[in-house]
């Protein structure tokens, strides 16, 4: 179907079912459908039996409401939400280890302190620096650390959450829900 | 009460309503079979080849509306099960299939008889599960009938390692089901019915373009009902036949590559389309671009995906057929009033008389030959001879397409084919089904040669089990629609498609206890189908038709509607059809 709208990122939040089984689905989903997962990342909810997926696609107006109702369409899923046009946070974490050579190690943890990434591996020759952050301060990150060699990087991918409302019209809730970047359960990948 | 899960297996079936199964024994569902020995009140009817238990449980779930069961074992079973499970997800078709499995223990072990079962059907099945404890077997069970039969209903697989059929746990058969992840919408929205009301009664040139889903909600009343009176023509897809009766004055028969002239143009130059139950499927709506250019669109239907998924739709209403058109008739009524009905309906006179005025100019039809039998008059003679009342299945093909065209349909829930997936040998075990589903009706299965040998092994379930399905093979010496395309689109470079060294069919059929006819000549036709339908149990009537008749209309694929080739082309139109073949 023509559609005018350009292709975009979406950043759509998933509930599903904590059960064996449901990655391949909505993995088999994209794949059996030809739509790009730019990244995906999984973990358990406050509510044991609930897994929240945060997956980022690449699409025009047309494929992302095709992604939603197929998403929706699933058994297991239970709830789906386009975060895109909502207000909304984002991060994503992001393990690096560079090259550190002693003429740039000063200038590693500069770049580290600017970023607020902590070094969290030490080497004779190397660090390991973790990150976190929206798309944007990583990209700006990785492209200060390149020029020194990066050895390897991994990220989780992104996860997002839409921010409160701004108006005290809910009880806010007596304990904090842990950052989903905080979480050492989240586990996740990109390409 | 402790049990088996082969028990519990047996008595979830009972209570669900399960009366049939179709299966084949092995190595890890045989503690299921060993239950079934003395258990009371379901009959299991042994197939000889996985895929006829699926096809089978198909005919059962299409001509009763309730779920089909089929049984089958690990690994290579289980695999020859895809093709029906993935037929059925394509019609939406609702049965659920058992198959066995390793023990847990050997689960990913590359044991004997193993495949990842639950992992090669999950794209193939509305949902699948593996069930890795007995106590869970119930609600398994349970959530499997009834995913497939609610919503837009579908195809369900439950995989059953042999440890779980066997080790003991207490029965509880789960009253209720609550599933917080599927709740589908059964209600259209109530401002989008008025919207799609006023429409109706606005349009000029309406027509209503009603799918299976009609068929699986069994909305025919109510479709009846909304077209008599707004006075709205109705063409229907191959899913669709039976929804709406053939002989009716609205109707306009199937549209789509092959579809009347008559229904194809009345869609083109419509000014409101009513989707029902349809889902606009590549085979209905040609070049998309071209499909129904000028009208606003109506969508009913209970899968929310199917709506916006291929064209834009104005007024979308997502609801079960039956409900929506029941309160669409409510909504015309009201919006309208008496008089707003009488001036819609005497404003669309003229549309009516120029879709009559199409219908005469080019009226489906064949060339007459008194030496040779057309196809076509095969099926013609099988509509006067049932009177439109029998349940008929078909293979996939040419054969396919003129049952589609020239049987009358009656009732709904007597058609049975392979739409979505066009899966070739689906004709006799689907028919299988459906004479044991209903004993003492009439089955016929129009087959093709070609199709018809991809499933020929089950003329002796047929035998064995007495399931009287009257096959008749409208044998035309070749995969014949492959023909038509290698003739009118290829440039007649024919390759792979002559099957000239068919078995002899009738003694084929004698060979698996049935009876065999053979007709060669037009005037034999008729007396071989009364013989046919005359004679207990199975028959194969094998019918020689001219090799050379091809189906027509034809859209090419990828081609607009309007341009169907209406007859025999002329090598301008071949070289125009090679040339709008964009498609497949």
């Amino acid at each position: 179907m023509q559609n005018g709208q350009e292709p975009r990122k979406h950043t759509i939040a998933v509930l599903v079912e904590n059960r064996f089984g449901v990655l391949s689905r909505v993995a088999g989903l994209f794949s059996a459908r030809g739509y790009n997962i730019e990244s995906l990342s999984v973990g358990e909810t406050l509510d044991p039996t609930v897994s929240r997926m945060t997956l980022v696609v690449r699409g025009d107006e047309f494929v992302i409401e095709q992604v939603m109702k197929q998403l929706h369409k699933l058994i297991d899923v239970i709830k789906v939400t386009d975060l895109t046009d909502e207000d909304h946070v984002e991060r994503e974490l992001m393990l690096i280890r560079v090259n550190a050579e002693p003429q740039h190690r000063a200038e590693i943890l500069r770049i580290a302190d600017i970023f607020r990434a902590k070094v969290v591996d030490v080497a004779p020759l190397s660090f390991v620096l973790e990150a976190t952050g929206d798309e944007r301060k990583l990209e700006a990150l990785l492209e200060l650390l390149r020029p020194m060699g990066i050895q390897e990087l991994v990220r989780t991918g992104k996860v997002a959450i839409a921010r409160g409302p701004k108006t005290r019209t809910r009880k806010a809730e007596g304990r904090r829900a842990p950052r989903a970047s905080e979480d050492p359960r989240v586990v996740g990948f990109a390409d | 009460m402790k049990l088996s899960g082969a028990r519990i297996l047996l008595e979830c079936l009972k209570r669900e309503g399960v009366d049939l199964i179709f299966g084949l024994p092995g190595g890890a569902v045989l503690p299921v079979y060993d239950a079934l020995y003395d258990f009371q009140g379901i009959r299991h009817i042994l197939v000889r080849q996985e895929a006829a238990a699926g096809h089978a449980a198909e005919g059962y779930a299409r001509t009763t509306g309730r779920v089909g069961v089929c049984l089958v074992t690990s690994g290579p079973a289980a695999t020859n099960l895809v093709t029906a499970l993935q037929d059925a997800y394509m019609d939406s078709i609702p049965i659920v299939a058992f198959t066995g499995q390793v023990p847990t223990h050997l689960i990913g072990n590359d044991a004997f008889q193993e495949a990842d079962n639950v992992g090669i059907t999950r794209p193939c099945t509305k949902h699948n599960f593996l069930v890795k404890d007995t106590r869970e077997l119930a609600r398994v069970i349970r959530e499997a009938f009834y995913i497939a039969s609610t919503g837009r209903p579908g195809p369900v697989h439950v995989d059953l390692p042999k440890d779980i059929l066997v080790k003991e746990a207490e029965f509880v058969w789960p009253e209720q089901v609550s599933l917080r992840s599927y709740n589908p919408t059964y209600d259209g929205h109530p401002g989008q019915i008025r919207k799609a009301a006023r429409l109706l009664l606005r349009a000029r040139r309406p027509v209503l373009y009603v799918g299976g889903g009609v068929i699986s909600s069994d909305a025919h009343r109510e479709l009846l009902e909304l077209a008599e009176l707004t006075q709205i023509p109705v063409t229907v897809t191959l899913m669709g036949l039976g929804a709406f009766p053939s002989e009716h004055p609205l109707c306009l028969d199937m549209l789509g590559m092959h579809g009347t002239y008559y229904a194809n143009m009345a869609v083109h130059h419509s000014d409101l389309l009513v989707a029902v139950g349809a889902r606009f499927d590549d085979r209905v709506t040609g070049k998309i671009e071209h499909f129904a250019p000028q009208a606003e669109i109506v969508h009913i239907d209970i899968d929310p995906s199917s709506i916006s998924k291929n064209i834009k739709v104005h007024v979308p209403i997502v609801g079960d057929c039956r409900r929506v058109l029941r309160a669409l008739v409510d909504a015309v009524r009201e919006e309208g009033g008496e008089e707003g009905l009488a001036q819609a309906r005497e404003a669309r006179r003229p549309w009516l008389a120029q879709i009559a005025e199409w219908r005469q100019k080019h009226p489906l039809r064949y060339e007459w030959d008194d030496n040779v039998i057309k196809p076509q008059y095969v099926i013609q003679a099988i509509s006067e001879l049932t009177r439109g009342e029998a349940y008929i299945v078909t293979g996939v093909g040419q054969h396919q397409m003129w049952a589609a065209q020239y049987y009358r349909f009656k009732y709904p829930r007597h058609w049975c084919t392979s739409g979505g997936l066009g899966t070739m040998g689906y004709g006799l075990p689907c028919a299988m089904g459906v004479a044991a589903a209903h004993p003492g009706a009439l089955v016929v299965n129009i087959d093709g040669d070609g199709s018809f040998v991809m499933n020929s092994q089950e003329l002796a379930t047929c035998y064995e089990e007495n399931l009287p399905v009257k096959t008749v093979i409208i044998n035309n010496g070749g995969h014949g629609m492959v023909r038509q395309w290698q003739e009118i689109i290829y440039r007649g470079r024919f390759i792979a498609i002559d099957l000239d060294r068919s078995p002899d069919f009738v003694k084929l059929a004698e060979a698996y206890g049935c009876v065999g006819i053979r007709a060669t000549k037009p005037s034999e036709v008729v007396p071989a189908l009364e013989k046919a339908f005359a004679t207990p149990g199975p028959v194969v009537v094998d019918v020689v038709v001219d090799r050379w008749e091809f189906v027509f209309p034809m859209v090419p694929a990828g081609g607009a509607n309007r341009d169907m080739i209406l007859e025999r082309p002329s090598r301008a139109v071949k070289e125009q059809a090679a040339r709008s073949q964009t498609g497949f």
